[in-house]
């Protein structure tokens, strides 16, 4: 039994435009250790699907489908049996580190907390705990430290602190929303190669999710690429970034900046991402394709396995030989 | 923070200075004395009382004169109340309207906040509305109306409690009045809990909090109460100042010998002396109460340090 499994997980929205449907149909299992990216554009359903499985949807949203954690599905559990779960077997770290601590506690209190619940500690043990959690995320005099407020850091610095939160019951599962977003790009680094340093300390199994092709190709293991709030294509990172098999795919790796490029214009996909609320009744990125047919109007494509490669999960209508020629401009990424 | 607290103290001595200067100068401008009665008095009778009262005197030496008993913690005699000093008649007013603000705003406070986070949890719920509802209400009717309807159900339908007057606190004549400002404060209070928790429970950390596992008792008292107070802190200052001070209307539905009541004597009577008197002891409250506020917020926010 794989640690996560989600299946045909889907979220919708009560909104006063109607019900929108933010994900549809996404499928994944999540192995002990292993890595998984989650790949879109804003707005391509990534951080709901997640938000749906913690059970932290908007008060007007609502999850479909399964996640099973261990067997257990997350989506139908009693509020109790979940706060169970998140902080301790599965927890999760968020986007803005300058508003996602509590700026009215110190970030001892905001550690503590969670081992004194979880693991049943005083808090004297809690905070011993939390200060060597704080000493392995590279915080510096992490002993005085920790009894400071979030303002007393930097936005780097918090993000750390966020991390070593999350990892205080040593997790099974770490899921990371847009952890570098808002960080500057050295510190996006620092945070990645501690992500990975954790990931082989400790072993947890982590789900990234961001919009940065970079991110993904150094940390992760499989790749799912997300649009309109359906999978496009799921496969291994090398298999995604070798040979991108969806349309989709092969233009967000196409208009990937690259210092070899002597052009001094930036590559970019046509058009706009669809409007939740009105999704076209085919494939929903056959309005920005360039090899888009009746079909892919027409038709939503399943997501399958590839023919080329069935290791790969693809939804498109084109078989991947018909879409060849502009593989090759991505070929040596 | 000491150092902080000890500088706003001494920052309020030019404040009051010029309450006191501004008030003394529009009382004397204001047309007609404190002696001037219906029944005409002879002009040598006129002619002592004036110079019992020094108001024969240029106004600025009777106004350093003033100043000078003030400093010596003296409000000087009331110009109307015969034997009565200022300092008696605020010793006397300021217990009544101590407890029955006091006691109101106390009460207020812990039952509006309960109110507001009850709104809060449950938004859009059955509750929800009849918080809201009783929120409206005691903001929209004024006291004077509220007040009668008070008398009339547990005093005069009932009969349960006394209709108003004054007994040396005892509390069954304080329970109408107390009632009375509680329903208004909370009216206040409640609304302004509601809407910060609801906007604080929206806010990321929030959601960090959830995805910590956390109950949600320990989400909202742990970590939103902080952050939805401090709304509730900045209205409390106001509401206590008109609570304690201004409580005219109350004090006269419920004929309590308040410091409300001196106030609207004396402002009629030309009492120069009473009137000044009560508007450096208000003047004193709105320093000590902001000052209060202040430190509340530094307590309740790390990021505010004096």
């Amino acid at each position: 039994m794989s640690l996560l499994q989600v299946n045909n997980l889907g979220v919708q929205f009560q909104t006063p435009d109607g019900l929108v449907s933010a994900v549809n149909g996404v499928s994944f299992e999540l192995q002990a250790g292993q890595t998984l990216g989650i790949v879109g554009e804003s707005g391509s359903g990534k951080s709901q699907s997640v938000l749906a499985m913690m059970g932290l949807l908007a008060k007007n949203g609502k999850a479909t489908g399964e996640a099973l954690y261990n067997g257990q599905n997350l989506l139908t559990m009693s509020p109790k049996q979940l706060n169970g779960i998140r902080g301790d077997r599965v927890s999760m770290i968020f986007q803005d580190p300058m508003t996602s601590l509590n700026p009215y506690l110190t970030v001892e209190r905001q550690m503590t907390e969670v081992l004194e619940l979880h693991k049943g500690m005083t808090r004297r043990e809690a905070k011993k705990r939390a200060i060597s959690l704080l000493e392995a995320v590279r915080i510096p005099e992490a002993a005085r430290r920790v009894d400071m407020y979030p303002h007393e850091f930097s936005g780097g610095m918090r993000q750390r602190v966020m991390i070593a939160m999350a990892l205080l019951c040593e997790p099974e599962i770490l899921i990371a929303d847009e952890p570098t977003t808002a960080l500057d790009v050295t510190v996006q680094a620092q945070i990645l190669s501690l992500l990975k340093d954790l990931q082989r300390d400790f072993g947890t199994a982590i789900v990234m999710i961001t919009h940065d092709l970079g991110v993904v190709a150094g940390l992760c293991e499989k790749v799912m690429v997300m649009y309109g709030g359906r999978v496009m294509e799921y496969g291994s990172a090398n298999d995604i970034f070798y040979q991108p098999s969806h349309p989709y795919t092969i233009g967000l790796l196409g208009a990937l900046p690259r210092l070899d490029h002597d052009g001094s214009e930036l590559v970019s996909i046509p058009g706009n991402p669809p409007n939740m609320a009105n999704m076209p009744k085919g494939c929903p990125f056959s309005e920005r394709c360039t090899h888009v047919s009746e079909l892919c109007i027409g038709t939503l494509p399943p997501l399958a396995a590839s023919a080329a490669n069935p290791a790969v999960l693809r939804a498109c209508h084109k078989a991947p030989q018909e879409l060849k020629p502009s593989v090759e401009v991505v070929a040596h990424v | 923070m000491w150092s902080y607290a000890l500088r706003r103290v001494l920052m309020t001595i030019p404040t009051l200075l010029l309450v006191i200067t501004v008030c003394y100068l529009m009382l004397h401008a204001t047309p007609g004395g404190p002696f001037d009665t219906e029944r005409k008095v002879s002009a040598a009778v006129m002619a002592n009382l004036q110079a019992k009262y020094h108001l024969d005197l240029p106004l600025w030496q009777q106004y350093l004169l003033y100043l000078k008993s003030l400093l010596q913690g003296d409000l000087g005699a009331s110009f109307r109340y015969a034997d009565w000093s200022v300092n008696e008649l605020v010793g006397n007013a300021l217990p009544v309207s101590l407890a029955i603000g006091g006691g109101a705003l106390l009460l207020s406070v812990i039952i509006g906040v309960a109110l507001g986070i009850v709104a809060a949890l449950r938004q859009n719920s059955l509750i929800d509305y009849f918080v809201m509802l009783v929120g409206n209400l005691g903001s929209a009717f004024p006291s004077f109306v509220i007040g009668p309807v008070l008398i009339l159900l547990f005093a005069i339908w009932l009969s349960v409690l006394p209709a108003g007057g004054w007994n040396d606190f005892d509390p069954r004549y304080m329970v109408l009045p107390i009632a009375l400002l509680t329903f208004i404060n909370v009216s206040t209070i409640g609304r302004v809990m509601r809407g910060s928790l609801i906007e604080v429970l929206n806010s990321n950390f929030i959601r960090t909090a959830r995805a910590k596992g956390l109950p949600l008792s320990t989400i909202v008292f742990r970590h939103a109460l902080k952050p939805a107070l401090m709304p509730v802190v900045s209205v409390l200052g106001p509401l206590a100042i008109s609570s304690i001070t201004s409580a005219v209307v109350t004090e006269s539905v419920f004929s309590l010998p308040g410091l409300g009541k001196l106030i609207i004597n004396g402002a009629s009577n030309r009492d120069y002396t009473l009137v000044l008197g009560l508007v450096v002891l208000v003047t004193v409250f709105a320093v000590i109460l902001n000052l209060l506020v202040d430190l509340a917020y530094a307590y309740l926010d790390p990021k505010i340090r004096y």
